[in-house]
């Protein structure tokens, strides 16, 4: 069966639940208005089951009503990450297991730009978006320099701290400074990273960044506005203990 | 006191033994915070002195004035002494007019003495007495309206508004007012607590939040204030003491009547990588000002539990209440000013997890009888499922009417996915008001077997508490700190940010506001 509709109680039936605010007083007006907003959103019949005012402007509303949507399965597309989303308990036992030690992790905003806030949301315990920051996971142990870091000081720390990864954060980009910052820290690590050790991986986030361009800039990942905690670490692991070995 | 009390029969004697902890625990750091002084300490004494507004880049000429005194004499002997001397002595209008000298390298500063410092002394108690003089006309005029509109029965309803934009902010509280909100908190900017400055005038844009300024506060109370009226209810208050500049914002919240604050002797340190020592020396001056200023604060624990398990760290919460407890009443505040802080964040999938939740709550509620507990909803196990989420509220309601919580934050169906809708709101305080009458009265019929699963774990969590508290009073707390004792983070003495900012008082360090707010400790 390739061809589905919502289920209510019976096959077929097409009926789905759906809560909304109109910012209308609540009345008679208000009721027949959300029937007719929920009748144009497809639902037909559209059941306007609970009627409430919300202050004096607004009212919220619960509809319950028949969707002729049918969507066929095999159109159905999913995009997958090449890695998987792993909960910090996972990521812990992951790098307990595999790596044997703690993961190092160096992060700073490098160069002019003074703007922590995307850095200290991945790394800080605080997070981010209910998360925790890498800071909170045991197995991962955290250097955060802080801002307006300089490119050869960020790859000497790294060095001496045994970094496994450098996370680069840059908000500001007058003049492309972001980019031209990450290329700084990229040439850095190609020139002086001692000889004969695994070069750490380099992470580069911020709102501005294309997370197809990490290639061009020197860079192994780049994260986009609104990356997690998480999606961070889950990345580490697969790079760090899965794909290398 | 002997014997066994309340209704978990808590041994009086292991009470007494973990405040004794407590209290030694703390000592070596309030003798530390009475011996040092901050940037952002000399910064509050600016700002109570009349010291208002920011630069062309919107740095405030008080983070100006104090880094040209530091840059000349340092800040050993107090930044009064110099910015008062080089007041009467130079050719400056006010002390605006010397900060915008001062940046500009135009003034040279010098420490006083003989007669010259004792005019500069007299100056600076005239000019800073000033800035306390407001505080307290604030706190009278909050007793007035308490009187006058009338104060809300406990619990307490605490909401939270957070646009970013505090012109979007006020009709959302004034909204939330009417709908039940017995106080308001303006959610801070993201990142706010790591600047070393506070941001000046109104604001409308932030990161997942609304500055905390000076002009933000005034135009939010004024709002509430209208609302008050409206309502027949006092509404009160809340923002952000934590961070850098919690000496500042304190002060800032005493000016323009905010009614509570948080404010946490751990949680810059553990969640924000704050140096623990600037962290200790600007937490107890805040604290002193809200003393003064009459506003209650709210301690932070049960941030704990979000990174901590909640049964394993039970223990924890109990700990850092106790030496937030401590140190608060060192600073001078008193109980009803303590809304110290817990959660209902045990896993819902552990059998028994409403049994031990109301165990851990009243072991609070019993340990501090009257201090006006904060009791924070859950969050980590709010998974997007709205509807076992609107369920799992009301329980944490039900717990928290049982245990005669009185600061009781709504919580969310949408918690953690996304940025509360008007309905959602709407919804949560329904909730709250459904449990809150349904159950009136119903602590009365709430007697724990004695011995029971409730009085047994209660018991069990306070003796890890004592435990724990000997570690800690032996080792040190600054030692512990940096041990990971607290969250799962280590935090050594020297690390974090705004070290940079701390300066140990010199003989002849002058402070005018600790003079008014501690005479007997002036010399």
């Amino acid at each position: 069966m390739s061809h589905v509709r919502a289920y209510g109680d019976t096959t077929g039936d097409g009926m789905v639940q759906l809560s909304f605010t109109l910012p209308i007083p609540a009345g008679p007006k208000a009721d027949a208005a959300a029937a007719l907003f929920a009748k144009k959103m497809g639902l037909d019949p559209a059941l306007v089951v609970h009627a409430k005012g919300v202050g004096d402007t607004f009212t919220f509303f619960v509809v319950y009503g028949r969707s002729p949507v049918i969507i066929d399965l095999d159109e159905v597309m999913v995009v997958e990450r090449e890695f998987a989303l792993l909960t910090p308990k996972e990521v812990n036992l992951e790098i307990r297991s595999r790596l044997r030690r703690r993961l190092v992790v160096v992060g700073a905003t490098v160069g002019t730009d003074a703007h922590t806030v995307g850095l200290d949301a991945i790394l800080n315990v605080k997070g981010f978006a209910g998360e925790k920051g890498l800071e909170s996971y045991r197995e991962i142990r955290v250097v955060n320099l802080g801002a307006q870091v300089g490119a050869d000081d960020l790859v000497r720390r790294a060095a001496a701290e045994g970094a496994d990864a450098v996370l680069v954060s840059q908000v500001v980009t007058q003049r492309d400074a972001h980019l031209h910052h990450v290329r700084e820290v990229a040439d850095a690590l190609d020139a002086h990273w001692p000889p004969g050790r695994p070069r750490p991986l380099l992470l580069v986030g911020g709102p501005r960044f294309d997370p197809a361009a990490a290639a061009d800039l020197g860079a192994d990942r780049v994260f986009a506005k609104g990356t997690t905690p998480a999606e961070v670490a889950s990345y580490l692991v697969h790079e760090l203990t899965l794909a290398r070995r | 006191m002997t014997g066994r009390s309340g209704l978990l029969g808590l041994d009086a004697r292991v009470v007494r033994r973990a405040r004794r902890l407590a209290d030694k625990a703390a000592a070596p750091v309030v003798e530390l915070a009475r011996t040092h002084t901050t940037v952002s300490v000399e910064r509050a004494v600016l700002r109570l002195a009349g010291l208002q507004g920011a630069d062309a880049e919107g740095i405030p000429w008080v983070n100006r004035l104090t880094d040209a005194v530091r840059a000349d004499v340092g800040l050993e002997q107090g930044v009064a002494l110099p910015v008062f001397d080089a007041l009467l002595t130079g050719d400056h209008a006010d002390l605006a007019a010397l900060a915008q000298k001062a940046a500009a390298g135009g003034v040279t500063f010098r420490l006083p003495s003989g007669r010259a410092a004792t005019s500069a002394r007299a100056a600076a108690r005239r000019a800073t007495r000033g800035g306390i003089a407001t505080i307290d006309r604030n706190r009278r005029d909050r007793d007035r309206l308490l009187r006058r509109l009338g104060d809300p029965p406990k619990p307490w309803i605490y909401l939270i508004v957070a646009t970013g934009d505090i012109h979007e902010d006020i009709p959302q509280a004034q909204a939330a007012a009417r709908a039940g909100a017995d106080i308001i908190a303006v959610i801070r900017s993201t990142g706010q607590s790591l600047l070393d400055y506070v941001p000046e005038g109104a604001t409308r844009e932030g990161f997942a939040g609304t500055y905390a300024t000076q002009e933000n506060f005034r135009l939010m109370r004024a709002a509430l204030d209208e609302t008050s009226r409206e309502l027949g209810r006092y509404v009160r208050l809340t923002n952000y003491a934590s961070g850098l500049c919690m000496p500042e914002i304190a002060v800032l919240a005493g000016l323009e009547r905010l009614d509570m604050m948080l404010n946490d002797c751990m949680y810059g340190i553990i969640f924000r990588d704050i140096n623990p020592q600037r962290t200790f020396i600007d937490q107890r001056f805040s604290r002193q000002i809200h003393a003064r200023a009459g506003i209650v604060i709210n301690t932070g624990e049960d941030n704990y539990l979000t990174t901590a398990d909640a049964v394993d760290a039970a223990h924890t919460v109990i700990v850092s209440q106790l030496l937030n407890e401590r140190f608060a009443l060192e600073a001078g505040l008193e109980d009803w000013q303590l809304g110290l802080g817990h959660a209902f964040e045990i896993n819902p999938a552990l059998p028994e997890q409403f049994r031990l939740e109301l165990a851990h709550a009243q072991l609070v509620r019993e340990l501090f009888p009257n201090a006006p507990l904060k009791y924070m909803p859950p969050t980590k196990h709010m998974t997007g499922n709205v509807f076992f989420g609107y369920l799992l509220d009301a329980f944490f309601n039900l717990a928290g009417v049982l245990t005669k919580q009185e600061i009781i934050l709504v919580g969310m169906m949408t918690e953690g996915i996304v940025t509360p809708f008007l309905s959602d709101r709407d919804l949560a305080l329904e909730n709250v008001r459904y449990v809150r009458d349904a159950c009136a009265g119903l602590t009365e019929d709430f007697v724990p077997t004695p011995d029971g699963f409730i009085a047994q774990r209660a018991r069990q969590v306070l003796g890890e508490s004592v435990e724990l508290l000997e570690r800690i009073a032996d080792e040190g707390l600054f030692e512990a700190i940096a041990d990971g004792t607290f969250g799962v983070t280590r935090r050594p003495v020297d690390g974090g940010r705004g070290l940079d900012g701390v300066v140990r008082r010199e003989d002849g360090y002058y402070n005018p506001a600790l003079e008014i707010l501690e005479p007997e400790a002036a010399g």
